[in-house]
């Protein structure tokens, strides 16, 4: 598995190579990060989240944050009916508008990415899959593998995987990293592209804000495309301190390795002043890099028809209400 | 050859996504008369002399009102006033005068808005932070001294302390509602009367103060406020009839009343000058420091007596500490003190600008670098870039005259006994901060630092509960707290 380890791109000329050369090795540096102080990162985001955007900084925030949506059904109840009309709302989220920008991705369990896929032909719309055992990752290696890889075989252009939190928390650090390194290997495709790989940490989960620095790194040296915060399957998920601190890191890393990975904040964001708030601390720590659905995503669901209400307000003067955005 | 080391960053294009001016409504400050008188008795009255002063927008330049300049009569009638109100005031039950500041406490907070904006015109600083600092800190001083009133047997000083009779205040221009909160409330919980001068360049909430005592019904004479110039100042801590007197401000002006006052029975408060010393350890969470460093000395345009304005860095990490120092600086949104996405207002007044401009000329010409990020200033007003001098040493004057403008001057030190021997190195002694992660240390450093407050991991926090004050040449007396109950206490 080390070699694994050094191959992983994250690493590559940045002096961070033997990181992971051994448990130990990647131990000693994640808990050389410097500390977080809870406190103050509050304090921060609580700061940027009083940020006023009014007009015309509203009107581009809006389209802005719908295009970033991964707009997601995770349901044991889902259908092949209730994908399409998911997949038909993010090809046009407001009817009444055509000008509406279309959402970034669908997101789906593995066994509907072929129905996704399907609905999204002829779209430039992502179709981003969970996958190893999500939402609790509890199964072994070679059926996280195996999920990811059905998930890819159908068609899947992202893959959003879940770490092993038990894994974690124990502080076999190293095993979390070759899993990560083993399902990015997965996202590979027969012609030799690959999926895109969101790491989603589960910070609900993972409760310390120093724990989340650690992740984040840990995913970046591993390979992750993006690194998204929670599944939306806990108590607490998204919280604008959680996403600051890791768009933070994913600063911190651009800088030390060149290698520039995008952030995701996924559940609980749901109205239009939420995603406000995120977008500020994007555009303030992180700047016009990042300002784009291929660096930031929102995993949410009922936050679209917010956006959509507010972005009618904006463009004819009335709050429409909830009865004139389409539910899907 | 230090001239061409002087960096400032070319004002960049803007960026994808520019915030669209949010401005606050100036009409939301109330209306401001074109001429005030003073406050005495419980009416606003015409001062006996004739001479005006004008109080201007720093952001605008433009005049704003007129106010009196309080003459020595003026002065005497309002101690008589306060006299006057003394005796039934001091003799009410505590849960009496606890209802009246209760009441201002929540008047307060009904006009916030309104006193916040009119804050923001009268004095340059943003209005997120008179709506999200200044205002609710002024309620809660009300509220946790209404909380006192009827519970002084129990602060520690006996049974039944005695209040001391008439206080004159004297406060400073950078916190003109807030300091005049945190006189007024401990002087009339305890039982005493007052007479307040605010400072001469931010009258208009002292005096919009005054209509909230007449609304909280409270009784004549109990608070009256006299404006003017030091001229006032000094005819007010002079006043025979005053028991007691609290000053804010500088450190020259705060000897002289102690000068003044020698040989009188007189209490005396001093709060005044700062060069704090913010200190940040190897190990200290970088990201929260930086955050810590910008807002201990670009919060309020710099205008804090306690502002963090040396930054004590250890060598080990100045380089990684200052680059994502000069990254943060460069978001810092300078402008329009009404815009509610603005950072950093405007200096107070042109007064003060020269002062900033001439110290800051001082750290270039001995040899400091400085820096400043790309920002556009406003044409009109008085306007500073938020600056930074690296390669400053002790005996540069940017590191030990207290500047009060958004100008930090870093130094360096090894080890933490030199953290603790430079930051003590200085006639001041009003606050200092210490990022680490090791609790440990910050009580180690804690115990060594001469200065009333010591932060950890954060700067600039405020709280009525705590005690807040200097060691030497910054002054003597504690407000806020329990502590701050026996400034007006015959104890």
């Amino acid at each position: 598995m080390s070699t694994l380890a050094a191959n992983a791109p994250g690493a590559a000329g940045s002096g961070l190579a033997d990181v992971a050369a051994s448990e130990a090795s990647l131990r000693r540096f994640l808990h050389g990060l410097p500390g977080v102080d809870q406190v103050g990162l509050e304090a921060r985001a609580a700061t940027l989240g009083t940020r006023s955007i009014k007009t015309t900084a509203k009107a581009y925030a809006i389209d802005l944050a719908i295009s970033m949506i991964d707009l997601t059904t995770l349901e044991g109840a889902d259908t092949v009916g209730k994908v399409r009309a998911l997949c038909a709302k993010g090809r046009t989220p407001d009817p009444s508008d055509p000008g509406t920008p279309r959402v970034a991705a669908i997101c789906v369990y593995p066994d509907m990415v072929a129905t996704a896929k399907d609905a999204l032909r002829g779209t430039a719309i992502q179709v981003a899959s969970v996958a190893t055992a999500f939402p609790a990752g509890r199964a072994a290696l070679p059926v996280k593998l195996a999920d990811t890889a059905d998930a890819v075989a159908a068609g899947a252009d992202e893959i959003d995987m879940v770490i092993d939190r038990g894994a974690f928390l124990s502080g076999r650090y190293l095993d979390v990293f070759n899993e990560i390194v083993a399902v990015k290997e997965a996202c590979r495709r027969p012609d030799g592209t690959a999926a895109h790989l969101k790491v989603i940490f589960e910070t609900g989960e993972l409760q310390t804000y120093d724990n989340v620095r650690r992740a984040s790194w840990l995913a970046m040296l591993a390979g992750a495309d993006f690194i998204k915060t929670s599944t939306g399957k806990v108590a607490v998920n998204a919280t604008p301190p959680v996403t600051l601190l890791m768009l933070e890191a994913v600063r911190d890393f651009k800088a030390q390795t060149g290698v520039q990975v995008g952030v995701k904040p996924a559940g609980g964001i749901r109205t239009t002043k939420d995603a406000m708030k995120y977008l500020v601390m994007v555009n303030e720590t992180l700047g016009d890099d990042w300002l784009t659905p291929h660096w930031f995503r929102f995993g949410a669901s009922s936050l679209l028809n917010d956006l959509l209400m507010q972005r009618q307000k904006l463009t004819t003067g009335r709050y429409s209400g909830p009865d004139y955005v389409t539910v899907d | 050859m230090a001239k061409n080391k002087n960096v400032e960053e070319p004002v960049k294009k803007s960026g994808l996504f520019e915030y669209a001016p949010a401005p606050e409504s100036p009409a939301a400050a109330g209306d401001i008369a074109s001429s005030y008188g003073h406050f005495i008795g419980g009416e606003f009255v015409d001062s006996s002399g004739s001479e005006a002063l004008k109080t201007v927008n720093p952001a605008t330049e433009q005049v704003l009102a007129e106010f009196a300049q309080g003459t020595d009569e003026d002065v005497d009638r309002a101690v008589t006033a306060a006299r006057k109100a003394f005796a039934d005031w001091s003799a009410l039950p505590g849960s009496e005068r606890a209802k009246y500041l209760f009441r201002i406490a929540r008047i307060v907070q009904e006009r916030s808005r309104e006193l916040a904006v009119l804050e923001s015109i009268d004095n340059g600083k943003p209005i997120r932070e008179t709506r999200d600092v200044d205002l609710p800190l002024v309620a809660a001083h009300f509220f946790y001294y209404a909380g006192w009133a009827d519970k002084l047997d129990y602060a520690g000083y006996g049974a039944n302390p005695k209040p001391l009779g008439v206080a004159g205040q004297v406060i400073p221009w950078n916190f003109p509602l807030l300091m005049l909160a945190w006189k007024i409330a401990p002087a009339l919980a305890t039982g005493n009367t007052v007479v307040l001068k605010p400072a001469e360049t931010t009258p208009l909430t002292a005096l919009r103060f005054a209509e909230i005592c007449r609304q909280a019904g409270l009784p004549k004479g109990v608070v009256n406020i006299v404006t003017g110039d030091g001229r006032t100042g000094a005819a007010l801590t002079a006043h025979p009839d005053v028991n007691k007197v609290a000053f804010t401000g500088s450190t020259p002006v705060g000897r002289a009343i102690a000068k003044q006052l020698a040989g009188t029975r007189k209490k005396l408060s001093l709060e005044l000058g700062g060069k704090a010393a913010n200190i940040v350890f190897d190990d200290a969470p970088i990201d929260q420091a930086v955050e810590g460093i910008v807002n201990g000395i670009f919060f309020n345009q710099g205008h804090v007596c306690c502002a963090g304005s040396r930054l004590l860095v250890q060598e080990s990490i100045q380089d990684e500490l200052l680059d994502a120092l000069k990254r943060r600086m460069g978001t810092l949104r300078v402008g329009d003190p009404l815009d509610k996405n603005t950072d950093i207002g405007a200096i107070n007044s042109a007064e003060q600008l020269a002062r900033i401009t001439a110290l800051t000329a001082a750290g270039e010409a001995e040899g400091a670098e400085r820096w400043s990020p790309a920002c556009e200033l406003p044409g009109n007003g008085f306007w500073f870039r938020p600056t930074l001098f690296t390669g400053v040493s002790q005996a540069h004057r940017i590191a030990q005259e207290e500047i009060f403008g958004p100008v930090l001057s870093v130094l360096t030190f090894r080890t933490p006994a030199e953290a603790v021997e430079k930051a003590n190195n200085t006639p001041y002694g009003l606050s200092a901060g210490i990022w680490t992660e090791k609790g440990s240390r910050i009580l180690w450093m804690a115990n060594r630092l001469k200065a009333g407050v010591v932060w950890a991991n954060t700067f600039n926090k405020f709280d009525p509960t705590s005690p807040f004050g200097g060691y030497k040449e910054s002054g003597y007396g504690r407000e806020g707290g329990r502590h701050g109950l026996e400034a007006y206490l015959d104890v």
